[in-house]
This record gives C-alpha cells, sequence and structure tokens, in this order.
C-alpha cells in the first residue's frame, strides 16, 4: 500500500528526514515513536505534502503511485488523510459546508458523481453518531470554538467521511485527557479495516494502548533505528529514548 | 426552478472566465457628442422629453457643479479625469422609441441580457416560480448604457399599487411624486459626483410602494455600460410609504476595455413610518486587468431617509469590481426608533482601490444602527473602510455598534480603517470593533490536506470571513455572490 524508500527531507536547508525506510501493508496499522525533534511531524507533513519541505532523495509510492508528485490535495484526492496535531479554525465556515467541498472534492477526483445536500446531510449524520458527535458539532464553524478532545474527534469524523486508504495520525493524543482519548480512540478503532492503513505517531506509550498497532518503530534524529511488536512500545515506555543517542551519533 | 438553474448556470459560466462579461454588443448607439456644456445638458432633458421644471433643475446642478472640485480625501489614486473626453449621452438606436413590450426590444439588447443571465423574460420567470415554490420571483429593470429598455412583471406589481418603471418614464407617468422626492435626500449640491449626476442623469429606476404594500417579489435593476468612452449616471428613487415593504437588487457589470469608463450613480431613499427598504448590491463592473489598465471608475451616492418612526433600511453590498470604489451607502434616521444597517464586503485585487463605508446620522430618539464591513486586499490593491457614526443632541438613547474587519493575502496589499465618531448626546451609545488578519498558511495547507485546491481553499476561507454579510443576501443573490467573492482572488495566492 505504502512504500517510503531512502527518504530524506529538508526544510530551510536542514536535513530532518535521513533516509526513511517503511512499508506499510492493507489494514496495517504501524505506530511511530521517538523523541522531540526526532522529525516525526516531518515525516507526516512530506507524506501528506506540505510546502515548505524537500526531498532531496528517494521515494514514496502510494498504492502503485508516486505520491512525491502529486499536490497535496491530489495526494488527499487518491487518499491520504493528516489528521492535525493542532487542527485548524476556519471561522464562518461550517462543518458541513467545509466537509461537503472536500468530499465533493474528493468524490470528483475519483469519477463519482458528486453528492446534493440531501445525500450528504443524511451521510455525515450517520457517521457524526457513530462517533457520538451531535448535529450541534457538525454545523458549528470549523474547530472553531471547539475543545483540544472535539476538534480531534472533528479530524476523525473528516476522516470518516473521506475514508482514505492510508491515514496519518499526527500525535492524536496530544492536549487530550484520558475520557477524550478513549472517545478519539474509539473513533479511530471504528476506522479500522483490512482496506486502511495507518500510521500513528506519538510520544507515548498511552495512545497506543487503546489504538493497539501491528508494528511500532522508533524514529530518531531522522533514521528509523528500531522496529518490533506492539511490545517495543511499553519497553520505550520504561526505558525512555536515552539508547537512541544524542542528535551528534546520528 | 428555472430562475434559480439560470442563477447556477450563470455562475457556472462565471467560473470558467475570470471577466465573461468582457464582451461588448454590436448595436449602433444613439450619441450626444463628446463635452459637458449646458447644451449637452440640454440636449439630454430634450432626448428624454422631460419637463421644464427638471431641465432647470438640471441646469442649476450644472452651474453648481462648475463651481465645485473634485473630493481629494479618499485613499484612491487615479490620473486627473477629463470631463470633456466623455459621452453623456448613449442609447442603442432601437430603442430610441421606448419599446411598449418586451417584443419591441432589440433582440441583440435581448440576447445581451441572456448572456448575462439575467432572467428578462417574463414567461422564463413566471415557469421559474411555478417549479420553485417558495423562491420568490425577481422583476428586472435593464438598463443599458444610458437607457432602461425593459421592466418586467409591471402588471403584476401595477395590481398591488406598486409602481417599478424606468425612471424616465416615472418623471412622465408620475412627475408629482418624482418631484417630491427627488433631491430630497441627496440635494442637487451633495457632492462633485452627485452634483455631476443631477446635470446628466439619463436612465435609471423608480420604486413606489403604496401604504401598507407588502412588495411580493424582489424587484431588480440590472446596469451596463456597453458603448465606449460613455459615463454611465443612472439615477435610482425608491420610496416606500407607510407600513410598507421591498427588497430590492442591483447588479452592475461592464465590458472590457482599457480606458476607464466613469460611472457617477445617486441612488435615494425613503422610508415613511414602519416602512423598510431592503437594499443590496453586487457590484461586479470589470475591474482592470492585472496591470492596472482600464476597469470602471464607480462614484456613487448612495442615501436612504428614514423619515418615518420604525422605519427601517437596510445596505447590503457586495463589491467585487470597479478600478476604483468610492462609496458610501449611509442612513439619515430622522424618524424615531428608526433602524439602519450597512453589511459590506469589498475585495480588491491586483491594483483595484476600494474606499467605501458608510454614514450613519442619528438624528430621532433611540435610533439604531449596525455597520458590518469586511474588506478584503489581494495583489497590490489597497482597502479602506471609511464611516461616519454622528449623533445629533436630539437623538435621545442612539445606539451603534461597528465591526470592521479587514483580511489580507500576501504582502503587498493594504487594508485601511478610518472610523469618524461624533456624538453629541450623552445618553447614546456607540461601539467600535476592528480587527486584521492574513489568511494562514496553515488554514491553507488543512483545506488542501482534505482535497481542496488552493484556489477553492481561499474561495471557502474568504465565503467565511464574509458570511455575516453574505447571508444577509437575499438567497439567489447569496449563491451569485459567493461564486464571485472566489472568482475576484483568482490568482491570488501560489
Amino acid at each position: 500500500m505504502l512504500e517510503i524508500k531512502n527518504l530524506h527531507a529538508t526544510i530551510d536547508g536542514k536535513e530532518i528526514l535521513k533516509g526513511i525506510n517503511l512499508t506499510i501493508n492493507p489494514g496495517e496499522v504501524h505506530a511511530i515513536m521517538g523523541p522531540n525533534g526526532s522529525g516525526k511531524s516531518t515525516l507526516s507533513y512530506v507524506l501528506s505534502g506540505r510546502d515548505g519541505y524537500e526531498v532531496t532523495e528517494g521515494s514514496v509510492t502510494f498504492q502503485g503511485k508516486d505520491l512525491l508528485a502529486m499536490e497535496a490535495e491530489e495526494r488527499a484526492a487518491e487518499g491520504v488523510f493528516l489528521a492535525f496535531q493542532y487542527p485548524v479554525e476556519i471561522p464562518g465556515v461550517s462543518n458541513t459546508t467545509f466537509l461537503k467541498t472536500a468530499l465533493n472534492a474528493v468524490r470528483k477526483h475519483k469519477g463519482l458523481p458528486e453528492l446534493d445536500a440531501m445525500q450528504f446531510l443524511k451521510l455525515i449524520r450517520a457517521k457524526a453518531k457513530a462517533l457520538n458527535m451531535n448535529d450541534d458539532m457538525i454545523k458549528r464553524a470549523v474547530n472553531v470554538g471547539f475543545s483540544g478532545g472535539e476538534k480531534k474527534r472533528n479530524d476523525i469524523l473528516q476522516m470518516a467521511m473521506l475514508e482514505p486508504g492510508f491515514a496519518i495520525l499526527d500525535e492524536t493524543d496530544s492536549g487530550l485527557d484520558i475520557d477524550a482519548l478513549k472517545l478519539v480512540a474509539d473513533g479511530v478503532n471504528s476506522l479500522r479495516s483490512p482496506e486502511r492503513s495507518m500510521l500513528v505517531i506519538t510520544h507515548y506509550q498511552r495512545l497506543l494502548s487503546y489504538i493497539v498497532p501491528d508494528h511500532v518503530h522508533v524514529l530518531a534524529y531522522g533514521k528509523i533505528v528500531r522496529s518490533g511488536g506492539k511490545e517495543l512500545a511499553l519497553e520505550l515506555e520504561a526505558k525512555g529514548y536515552a539508547e537512541f543517542g544524542s542528535p551528534e551519533a546520528a | 426552478m428555472a430562475a434559480t438553474e439560470q442563477t447556477v448556470e450563470q455562475v457556472r459560466a462565471v467560473t470558467e472566465q475570470k471577466y465573461k462579461y468582457g464582451f461588448t454588443t454590436e448595436i449602433e448607439s444613439d450619441l450626444a457628442p463628446k463635452g459637458l456644456n449646458e447644451d449637452i445638458v440640454r440636449f439630454i432633458s430634450a432626448k428624454k422629453g422631460e419637463p421644464e421644471w427638471l431641465l432647470e433643475w438640471r441646469l442649476q446642478a450644472y452651474r453648481h457643479w462648475l463651481t465645485m472640485e473634485e473630493p481629494t480625501w479618499a485613499m484612491v489614486d487615479f490620473p486627473k479625469i477629463d470631463y470633456q473626453d466623455s459621452h453623456y449621452y448613449a442609447a442603442p438606436k432601437a430603442a430610441k422609441d421606448k419599446p411598449k413590450s418586451l417584443d419591441e426590444v432589440d433582440p441583440e439588447l435581448l440576447a445581451t441580457y441572456e448572456k448575462l443571465g439575467i432572467p428578462l423574460k417574463e414567461q422564463a420567470i413566471l415557469a421559474g416560480v411555478e417549479g420553485a415554490g417558495e423562491m420568490p420571483a425577481v422583476a428586472v429593470d435593464a438598463v443599458f448604457d444610458s437607457v432602461s429598455v425593459a421592466t418586467t412583471f409591471k402588471k403584476k406589481l401595477e395590481e398591488k399599487g406598486i409602481i417599478f418603471c424606468s425612471i424616465s418614464e416615472a418623471i412622465r407617468e408620475h412627475p408629482e411624486l418624482v418631484r417630491k422626492y427627488m433631491g430630497s435626500v441627496v440635494p442637487y449640491s451633495d457632492n462633485y459626483y452627485a452634483t455631476l449626476n443631477c446635470a446628466v442623469f439619463t436612465d435609471g429606476s423608480f420604486v413606489y410602494i403604496p401604504k401598507g404594500v407588502r412588495c411580493p417579489m424582489e424587484l431588480s435593476t440590472y446596469f451596463r455600460i456597453n458603448a465606449s468612452n460613455t459615463g454611465q449616471f443612472e439615477r435610482t428613487l425608491i420610496i416606500a410609504d407607510e407600513g410598507s415593504y421591498v427588497s430590492y437588487l442591483e447588479g452592475c457589470t461592464a465590458p472590457m476595455r482599457d480606458e476607464n469608463q466613469l460611472h457617477a450613480a445617486v441612488v435615494e431613499l425613503v422610508a415613511m413610518d414602519d416602512a423598510t427598504i431592503k437594499y443590496s448590491t453586487v457590484q461586479n463592473w470589470y475591474p482592470g486587468d492585472e496591470n492596472g489598465k482600464g476597469g470602471i471608475y464607480n462614484f456613487v451616492t448612495k442615501r436612504g431617509a428614514c423619515r418615518g418612526k420604525n422605519s427601517k433600511i437596510s445596505w447590503t453590498q457586495v463589491e467585487t469590481g470597479s478600478a476604483i470604489t468610492w462609496k458610501y451607502p449611509s442612513c439619515i434616521l430622522q424618524g424615531d426608533n428608526s433602524v439602519g444597517e450597512f453589511y459590506s464586503v469589498a475585495i480588491t485585487n491586483n491594483y483595484q482601490q476600494a474606499d467605501t463605508g458608510t454614514k450613519m446620522i442619528h438624528i430621532g430618539k433611540n435610533t439604531r444602527s449596525t455597520i458590518v464591513a469586511k474588506g478584503i486586499s489581494a495583489g497590490k490593491a489597497q482597502s479602506t473602510y471609511r464611516g461616519l457614526v454622528r449623533i445629533l443632541p436630539k437623538a435621545e438613547g442612539a445606539r451603534n455598534y461597528t465591526q470592521c474587519d479587514s483580511l489580507l493575502i500576501g504582502d503587498k496589499c493594504g487594508a485601511h480603517t478610518v472610523p469618524y465618531i461624533e456624538s453629541r448626546n450623552r445618553t447614546a451609545r456607540v461601539e467600535h470593533e476592528a480587527t486584521t488578519a492574513k489568511i494562514s498558511e496553515d488554514q491553507l495547507f488543512y483545506c488542501r490536506a482534505r482535497g481542496l485546491s488552493e484556489e477553492d481553499a481561499v474561495g471557502l476561507i474568504v465565503n467565511g470571513f464574509c458570511r455575516e454579510v453574505l447571508k444577509e443576501l437575499p438567497m439567489e443573490f447569496a449563491v451569485e455572490a459567493q461564486k464571485l467573492v472566489a472568482i475576484s482572488l483568482e490568482g491570488s495566492v501560489g
């Protein structure tokens, strides 16, 4: 599904990713853990196509296509989804308008007919209900006045609507209390399927107790330094990241 | 749904081209010679077969105009206008003898309006109404260069005693109303451009809503400048008698031309006791090209008088076109408990300049006014909000709330807010809030990561920014306005 080969990327001329190799098969959930500044967020932005990051070496293929050759919106339309660490507020634009525009852009790309207002409302109500979100939340302006937990759930609702083949969850647990974390994790788990892969980026093992990964990787100073099963997360929780050295060593 | 479909179709067509109204229509024009003098004023008046008092009024205005200086206080910059280099009267030749019905209108003209998406044919509209259920019908008066070519739905309106016709016709058919109200809100000596308009105005729309009547449909005027080197000087006069209601829409387009064309209109509104006038404008005159060549100079005086108690005048404007916009739709709140509102979106891109805002003059007791102005600047454009709130000594308990928000796209544009507040009554309350923001990289990426193109993202974000204003527009207009907002910012990012 997703194949990352020897990926190097820089921002403002500074190399952040220094040769990442990672293969994710359909239905798999991979977790990437690592200390601050290891390049976790850079990886999520490079995969989703944010401007300002330059790929200097390597390749990323998604469902057989060259992902790096696509604009951010094309990647989204092809089925790459990024759940943001800090979902962005868009004042005056209702969640429904935003999602309808996004969904229809994606459907158009796939050659599917656009949904009309009634079809769309029916769909979003059903998806929101499944995520325990009320009607009020879907009518409000995108993320405006939302609590941290609501913002994350809103991102998960977007994911449920866009039905991506591959989702990146960037520090989805940051800023959430345990109840909010459970709600978000339940939402994510309900979207796990044999066709959908996920890359869960996190500092802490805590999130991985709720979203249980198939594989765990340690990213340190721009490289994946260790990979293992879900037990690796517990080990890291106990020992910390110290054994993976300092920036100078990498 | 024909009317709605037409609007949607129009909007779709609009999205295909940056300024799709840039076509000219091959119609022979009946032109006055270039230049401006008393003979031209007499020529216009004679062409329109006006009564003596109106000619005198025009001449009085013209003589006063000669003593006036062009205002220079606005934040706009343009080369000096040579007022002798324009034609002050241009009429499509076929329409010289005012057509009696739509069948007599030059088919070329009808085709032009069809291109603009104006549902001029009554049948189409009627069909649209039947299919549309709750969708209100729109009666249209179309002004082509200087002359009103057709007014639809007249019969249906007449049944309710509503008068909706061109101002020329009103001068002929209802001289007592015109004489009583014209110039009563904007006097002939008001300002440079308004005074010029009084001298040389050629046509425009007239509306009278009788006592207690709620106008059953939206009334609409479309203005189009076609002939080159012509100024367009329309006059609109709307009178809402006691307890009546009317919603009026104004749309404007012009062909693409290299030279600048002058547009100096005057709009006067009069609301009597318990009457409400809602006036909406979507202004899409040609803004000039990316290098600032060409475009319309839009120097307009719009003013409403809330003469009666509990009367209300609400201005909503979406200003996306013109090279220069100089416009301050205002309310004189004379009647006790009267209400004035001003909702504005002004978008400037490339080299466009807009200096726009409002004046709220509180005279009566417990008068209230609300101002919501949204300015968006992109490219090298400059946008200024200029607003006056004046509370006179007798305006006990007067209130004003003003909110001005500016949004900048890119780093070469500017936004300015110039509020003037004068309160001479200590019980009055005046509030002013202002914000300036930029479209953030985060917002754009968030939208793109959900599948929206950059331009769609900008359109969406800007529409969100303008929402408070756009929701004031009648529904049919709102769809069009939303698309216009997005289109006028094309190429402003990236």
